[in-house]
Order: C-alpha cells, then structure tokens, then sequence
C-alpha cells in the first residue's frame, strides 16, 4: 500500500483509478481483516459506487479545465466513534449497536467534501475508555506485527489497519493518548492536534474537555495534509479556535537546524522499557545530526497526570454518557417501571469498563467529594498546563517516548485496570495541556515489535512538529517497515 | 403571638426566541405544535452533537435581568446540572450554577398594605426540558410519551431572597416579573402555555424575629391561582405545626393542581445530588459591558416607573394608573391618544374613555388591546369632536361603538347617520315653536308659574331633535321663548 501523497499523484496523473485502489483496498481487508479484526463496519457497495463517482467527477474536471477536489476518490477508514451518516457508528459498545446516525462529524463531513471515499468504521475500546481495544464490545484487534498482542487503543483499529496497509489512512481520536498510543504499538504516524483545532461536532463524547480528532497516517507529510483539511472553527462546536489553518504541504525546511528539542527527564523513568528508550534516545541522535539542539527539560507534574486525567475524564464521561438511556436510540431493556428502563438498559448493554469509570467520575463529583477529587484535579491541570508553557518558554518542541513498553499480550492488562490506566502516563499530559502531539516509528525491540517516539508543541503548532518528524522520516526508515503479516503482498 | 411566613420564589420564564437555546431548531408553541417537529441532533442528545449558546437569549436575559436592577457579570460559565428523566435527552441539563448571568437586583412590589423592594438574588440562563404525556388505553395500558419540541427552549430563572412576607407580597412579586417579561417582549406572559412557572420556598416564624426556619419548597405552581393556594395551605401548615412546637422537616413538594393540595415529593435524605460542573463543551459566556450599556439604553420604561409617571404627569388616580399600565400596549396606547387628543380633552378625560369605555368594548368582544381597530389617535379625534360640541357626550359613545365595530373613523359615522349636533338657532326655533304648539296645556301651566315644566318642554324638544340638537342652545332658545310668550302675556 502507498502513502496518501502517493496514491493521490497517482490518481491525478490518471496511472490508477478510484475504483481499482478502493477494490484494492476492498480487497486487503477482507483478506487481512479475519486476523486483524481492525473492522466493525465495511462498506464496500458504497464505497465503490462512490469510486466510480469520484472516477466520473474527476474525468469532468479535466475536461472542464478544472481542478477536482484534493482527495478524491482516496478510500479512508474511520474510528467508529466518529458519526458518519447513514453508517452504523457503535463506538464499540452494544448499547449503539444499530445506531445510525443522521448526520457526519464535521472532520468527517470536511474529509467527504474534499472527495474522500469511507471504506469502513474501525474497531475502539467501548466509547474510547482503553489503551488496548479489548475494551470493544466486538472483540480485540489484533496487532499485525504479533498477532498476539494488542494494537494499543483505543484507536487500535485504525493503527492496525493502516499498519496492516489495509487503508492509507484513518481517522481516530485522542482524549488521553488514543491516536499517539497505537500508532506507536503499530508502527505507524498518528497526529493530535491542538485541543479546539478540529471541530468535535460528531465525535461520540468521552471527555469533552480532552477529546480530539486525530489521524494515523504511514507519514507525517500525509498527517499534515489531512490536518490541513479537517482543521478550522466550526460553527457547530463552541470550543472549536478561530485560528489560521496550517498549511497542506510541508515546505522550507531541509534540515532541523535551529530547532531547539527538549527532552522531560521524567519521562525516563524506572518503569520504562530499555528497547524504549534506547530507540528514543537514537532518533534523538539522529535529530541532532539534523542540526536540532537537544536539551534536558522538565515538566515537575508529569507524575500527577494519570490521577487528573482519570478524575476529569471520568466526571466529563459520567455525564457525556448519560445520554444513553435507550429511550431515543440504541437497544431499550423492557421493564414496567421507567426507572427500570434506564437501568437495565444501561446495566445490560454498557461494558464493564465504562461502568467502571461512569462510577468513578459520578463519584468524583458527588456532594461532599466534588473539591477533594474533581476540584482538586482541575488545580492541578493548570499546573500541568504551566509546565508545558513554562518549558515552551525554552525549548520549540518537546520529545518523548509515546509509551513506556511496546505493544503489550492480550489479556496481559485485563484484571488490573490500574495497571494499563499506568500505562497512558506519557501521553496524558499533551491532553490535559490541550498541546498537539505527533507519534511516529522510532525502531523495534528485541520481538520486532515497533516503538514510536512523540513530539509535542505549544498549541497551533502541528506545522512545527510534523515538520521536524517529516525530515526525520526523511532521513530514515522506520516508517517504511511493513509487518511479517503482509510478506506476500 | 403572630406568625410570619418568609417566603422566596424562583420564578423560570421562557425566553420566546426565534432558535432554541443551544441549537437552531425553531421556537414553537409546545401546548399546539405537532409533537417532535422541532427537533435536530442537538436538542434530541444524538450521540456527538454539541450545544452553541444563542445570543439572542442572552440578550434577552440580560435585558431582563437589567430590568430587575441586577449586575451583569461580564463572565458567566454553563454548568452541567446531572440527572434522569426522559424528558431530559442529554440526561443533564444546561444551566449556570456558581457564577450566573446577573446577580443583586430589586424590584418594587405594590400590595394593599403598601410598597416593597424584593431583593432578586441571581438570574441565569437555562433550558427548558422536553414533555412527557402519560396515556392509558381503555384496555389499561399505561405508557407515557415523549415530546421534544419544547427540549432546549431558553428559560430564565429569576431566583429571588427569600423577602415576601405574605401570600399578597408572592403574588404580586409574581405578578409583577411577569409584567416586566411581558414590557421587554421576551416572553408572552399566557401563563396557559405554560411559559412562566414558578416554585415557592416557604418557611415561618413567629413575628418579630428574624430566624431563617426550615423551608419547604413548592414545585410545579403554573399559575398565579395555584401559586396563592399553594404557599396559603403551607403557611397554615407550617404555622399549626409551629404553634404545636413540633419541627417542619425540610422537604420539597409537589402542587397538584387537579385536587388543589401540595404532595410531598422528597425529603432532604432523598435529595437530589445534581452533580453540578463546568460544562466543558462551551467556554465561559462573555457578556462585554459594552453590549450591556447598548441593552441598558435600549430598555423601554419599565412598569412601575411608569405608574408612577402617569400619576404625576397626568393627574391620574393610582387606580387608573395601574390600570393603564399594567400593560406596555396599553400605556403605549394611553399615551399616544393623549398626546393626539391635546390640547383640547385633559389627559384624565382620555383615561376615563380608555379605562371606561373601551376597556368595556374589548371585555365584550374578548380582545386584547393589539386588536383594536379603533387607533389611539381616531379615539382623540371622536373626543376632540365630543369637546368642540360637535356631538355629545352620549352620542359620542354610540360612535365609538361602532368605530369599534367597523373600524370606521368618528367624521364618517356621524356623516352617515347624521349625528351631527344641531346648533343653529334658526332650526331649534323652529322646533321650540312646534313643540310649544303641541303642547298647549303644559305650556300653560309653565305659564302659570310652574317653572318646572320647562324641563319636560326641554325634553320633548331635544326628542324632537331626534337627540341631535346642542341642549346647551336648545335651553337658551326655549327660554327665551317662553320669557317672550310671559311677558307678551303679563303686557296682555
């Protein structure tokens, strides 16, 4: 499978057609699919028919003169709990199993408009709560560099299939390292922007205040395009910043010199994988050959972050969640009380995990608890937030390793909540600081399991980061690597 | 010794938009509209949709909240207000809990015993909730059904210090939000629709202390009527069991208006815990002061000024004052026929025509004041006619009836039907010396010393004239006919 920028020139130099790549596309899912389970949701009648629209839209605009929308007729994989309509979008749980939403996410509506076919929805942990996608009501996907192992999560349908070359690109989500954590089990590229640089309108709410649209791409160029496309105010969603879109290519820059990278000492830390840091510490080298200045930074309340994360999303999520009740969609339990409904509803069709932590943050803002928790974690998320702005003040971009272990066995987690909530310590703080952060290929470990690096920035400037990751991609060639899975493609 | 109640209300208005409050769904009439027609994403809690905050309810909010003399916070945040209910889709609603549109106003109440300040505690923007009908079958199904239309409607709660000391003070404190709701045209005021509604906290204490006692407080009071009996059977409750010693316990309660009583609903242990937080999908609500200087300035008169300043400038009892104030249309009327009818009729003489005889046509035909066909300024001219002698008093009454009818202007009705009043002499001689003519015995008489029959050859006179004639010339030109046929007699 090619990049973006490749099948695109491809598609505009009129050497493949939107029907051939989407049946290609087609085509590697349902071969590769049955082991990867990275799909909820295909759509391959619609897709095609849509193929053959973009061909014909296409073949139009040349003949008019006219220069046809920037991505059309690409096939694109979403993460199912982004809404797109008239497709089942279930956000991994039963309690959505038959909903089909009336209307799209504006990301992906934006997406749609600029001529982007969906090929299908991908497999999530239950409403985005994991970092494995064993939370999905429909099974584990599977990581296709080990079978075995998870994907990461809760995106982990996404990295899987754009690791497994299934799609070019899909869409995820990050609400507490969502894009950044499988991206980097699966040895691909995953973008989170700024918090308020895509719109939310039709992202399924976990933590309202956390939750971005991201993407996962094979290369930071292709992440930058796809930012380009989605970002922008939107009407629809209040929190959503009037701020210039970065720009589609990523230009002017040869090398990294006059790039100041950080590196938070707490970040390195006893728990943390040696294969791990080994590698980032490598592509750190391999950055200051590129004429970056890498220095050591500190960011003190790193540790505190799993503790406010879980408080401040859970609380958003106890309410964001409250919705489903089945009287107006999704499954409705039979009962002959009204509160029955809403309880048994919830009660049968919810996952452990959700019930899980809609307790915990209907608890963290009970009566009487609200200050000591929920209070207490928003105090500490403007610390968090200074820390950023604090070593922003010296250094352009801050790197670090995504997680600290590469991707993990399946079921290795599951009985310890604590111990996989652990596992998001890295990537939290990009979320509660509202800072955009970019995961890319780094190296393997001594399985050949991938271990991805991160760059965060200080808010609006993706441009930054993917810039410095595309001239690191430029320079090597983790990105390229392809699981054992697909040797005979 | 005397009790006292200390009672506050909150007071929830709806703000009559043209889009809901955090969507662009239209504002309809829930009690008419057919159910679940104004409804998108966002107000039916669909998975992913996000609210966006309407600025005209905040302008309108803020107009109000204004009125009622409160501080704009030039910050306020939405808060998540958690709990079930199916008529509640997102499962919370939006509201504002710590820090609210407007805070500290008053607002001056009138009742027999006099005039208060009721202090107005904070004003915040909110959402009305959806609609539940409950059905039962003939065959005893039971089931209920949901109506969204009126999800996401804006509401104001008007939320006042607990400073009513009487059921008179909570009514007319009622009363008069209601008036200034209906003044700024934020809402209608059709209590039937359901539009403003009210809840009563209720406590006692025996007078002349100033002990904050446990409360009570009354749900779903929906008219004024509910309201009065509600908090007048709480105060005779809560006062039986102060004057037995025994403790009110802290509760909320429910009116049901079919059986006229109050329902416990819930007590303090059962309370709900809401949950508040910060509702992270929207940002703080900025109210620049700028925008509230434009609002302030562009506030009408409100109310009780304006009461006061129809007393003074025009001379007005405080009952007709109130009468024509109590609606803005009204006064606007009021005064814009006063302004036509000067200098000629006194602004009291308009106020008893408006007060009196229109009021009287409107009350017979059912109609409000937007629907008279009788402009302020055709009435100044029917009374300017009436003042120059044109007409008389009864006539003109005739003719403001049928202007009230037809719409048609005074100078076209009394051309019609001739009501022109007589003044010339010639004429009225000549019907004087008819009348005088038939009537030769009561003449005599009148003749013979009793003056008195003048009175009844006055009014056989005016019959004459059909009721046109101008009594005052009839009357001059009567007597002196008879002054002439006396002393013609007395030189015979």
């Amino acid at each position: 499978m090619q990049t973006v920028a490749q099948i695109l020139h491809a598609l505009q130099a009129g050497e493949i057609s939107s029907r051939e790549i989407t049946a290609d596309v087609l085509a590697r899912i349902e071969r590769l699919d049955p082991q990867v389970h990275a799909f909820l949701t295909v759509t391959p009648e619609a897709a095609l028919q849509a193929a053959a629209e973009a061909d014909r839209q296409r073949l139009a605009a040349r003949r008019a003169g006219q220069t046809p929308p920037p991505l059309l007729g690409l096939p694109l994989a979403v993460k199912d709990v982004l809404s797109t309509r008239g497709i089942r979008t279930t956000c991994g749980s039963r309690i959505l199993d038959n909903y089909i939403p009336p209307f799209d996410a504006t990301a992906v509506q934006r997406l749609k408009a600029a001529g982007a076919i969906i090929v299908g929805k991908t497999n999530t942990d239950e409403f985005a709560m994991g970092s494995s996608t064993e939370n999905s009501a429909y099974g584990v996907t599977h990581n296709p560099w080990d079978l075995e192992r998870v994907p990461g999560g809760s995106s982990g349908g996404s990295a899987a299939a754009v690791a497994a070359r299934m799609v070019p690109v899909a869409l995820g989500t990050d609400t507490g390292g969502s894009v950044r954590q499988p991206a980097s089990f699966c040895g691909v590229t995953g973008l989170k922007p700024t918090y308020g640089r895509i719109s939310r309108y039709g992202l399924i709410a976990y933590g309202s205040s956390l939750d971005t649209v991201g993407v996962l791409t094979q290369t930071a160029e292709d992440a930058a395009l796809f930012l380009h496309l989605m970002a922008g105010q939107d009407p629809l969603d209040a929190t959503s910043m009037d701020v210039p879109r970065p720009p589609q290519r990523l230009e002017g820059r040869e090398d990294l010199r006059g790039l100041k990278i950080g590196v938070p000492r707490e970040y390195f830390t006893e728990g943390i994988q040696p294969a791990v840091a080994r590698a980032v510490h490598a592509a750190l080298d391999v950055m200051a050959d590129l004429g970056a200045a890498i220095e050591e930074t500190s960011l003190p309340h790193t540790e505190y972050a799993v503790p406010v994360y879980y408080l401040i999303a859970t609380a958003e999520a106890s309410a964001n969640l409250a919705r489903f009740d089945g009287i107006r969609y999704g499954p409705r339990a039979q009962a002959e009380q009204m509160w029955d409904v809403f309880f048994r509803t919830r009660g049968q069709y919810f996952g452990p995990e959700v019930k899980r932590r809609i307790m915990l943050g209907t608890y963290a803002l009970s009566a009487g608890y609200y200050d000591a928790y929920y209070g207490q974690a928003q105090k500490v998320r403007t610390l968090i937030k200074r820390d950023f702005e604090e070593a922003f003040e010296q250094v352009d971009l801050i790197a670090a390793p995504v997680a600290p272990t590469t991707a993990f066995r399946i079921g290795q987690h599951s009985g310890d909540p604590l111990s996989m909530y652990l596992e998001d310590v890295f990537t939290l703080p990009a979320n509660l600081s509202g800072v955009p952060g970019v995961s890319f290929p780094v190296g393997f470990d001594d399985l050949g399991l991938p271990i991805g690096m991160q760059l965060m920035g200080p808010h609006f400037q993706e441009t930054r980061l993917l810039h410095a990751a595309h001239i690191y991609q430029q320079a090597t060639d983790w990105h390229r690597h392809q699981p054992d899975l697909l040797a005979g493609d | 010794m005397e009790i006292e109640p200390v009672i506050g209300l909150e007071i929830h208005a709806e703000l009559n938009t043209k889009s809901k409050m955090f969507c662009a769904c239209p504002v309809v009439d829930s009690t008419t509209a057919e159910p679940n027609t104004a409804v998108c994403p966002v107000c039916a809690a669909m998975p992913g949709a996000l609210p966006v905050v309407n600025k005209e309810a905040v302008a309108k909010g803020t107009k109000v909240a204004l009125a009622l003399g409160c501080t704009i916070n030039r910050v306020s945040i939405f808060a998540r207000k958690n709990y079930f209910y199916p008529d509640l889709p997102k499962g919370y609603q939006i509201s504002q809990y710590e820090l609210p549109l407007a805070e500290h106003g008053a607002i001056t109440i009138r009742t027999a015993a006099g005039e208060r300040r009721i202090r107005v505690r904070r004003v915040h923007l909110e959402e009305d909730t959806g609609k539940l009908t409950h059905v039962r079958t003939e065959s005893g199904e039971e089931y209920s059904l949901v109506d969204l239309n009126r999800a996401g409607v804006p509401l104001l709660e008007i939320v006042s210090e607990p400073d009513m000391r009487s059921v008179e003070e909570a009514k007319a404190y009622a009363m008069a939000i209601r008036q200034i709701v209906r003044y700024l045209g934020v809402n209608s005021g059709d209590m039937e629709k359901g539009v403003i509604r009210f809840e009563a906290n209720v406590s006692v204490r025996w007078k002349g202390s100033d002990a904050l006692n446990t409360r009570t407080e009354i749900k779903n009071l929906n008219s004024f009527r509910a309201l009065e009996q509600a908090v007048t059977q709480e105060i005779a409750r809560q006062s039986e069991l102060l004057r037995r010693g025994e403790p009110v316990v802290q509760q909320t309660m429910g009116w049901d208006d079919a059986r006229g009583v109050t329902v416990p609903q819930r007590s303090k242990e059962e309370a709900h815990d809401y949950r508040y937080f910060p509702e992270p999908d929207l940002p703080p609500l900025e109210v620049p002061p700028e925008w509230v200087e434009e609002l302030r300035a562009a506030l009408p008169e409100l109310p009780y000024a304006r009461f006061r300043r129809f007393q003074e400038q025009y001379g007005l009892t405080a009952y007709a004052a109130e009468v024509l104030t109590a609606e803005r249309a009204v006064a606007d009327y009021y005064e814009a026929a006063v302004e036509a009818a000067a200098p000629a009729v006194p602004a009291q003489t308009v106020a008893n025509w408006v007060t009196g005889e229109l009021f009287g046509l409107m009350n017979q035909a059912g109609v409000d004041i937007a629907a008279v066909k009788v402009s302020p300024q055709a009435l100044a001219d029917l009374l300017r006619r009436i003042a120059g002698g044109e007409i008389n008093n009864n006539t003109g009454k005739s003719v403001l009836a049928e202007m009230f009818a037809s719409g048609k202007s005074a100078a076209e009705i009394i051309a019609e039907k001739g009501l022109k009043q007589v003044s010339d002499e010639a004429a009225i001689q000549g019907w004087v010396e008819e009348v005088l003519a038939a009537h030769p015995k009561e003449l005599e008489t009148y003749l013979k010393g009793k003056e008195g029959v003048a009175n009844f050859l006055f009014g056989q006179v005016m019959r004459l004239a059909r009721g046109q004639a101008n009594p005052k010339v009839v009357r001059q030109v009567l007597m002196r006919n008879l002054q002439e046929r006396r002393k013609s007699l007395d030189a015979g």
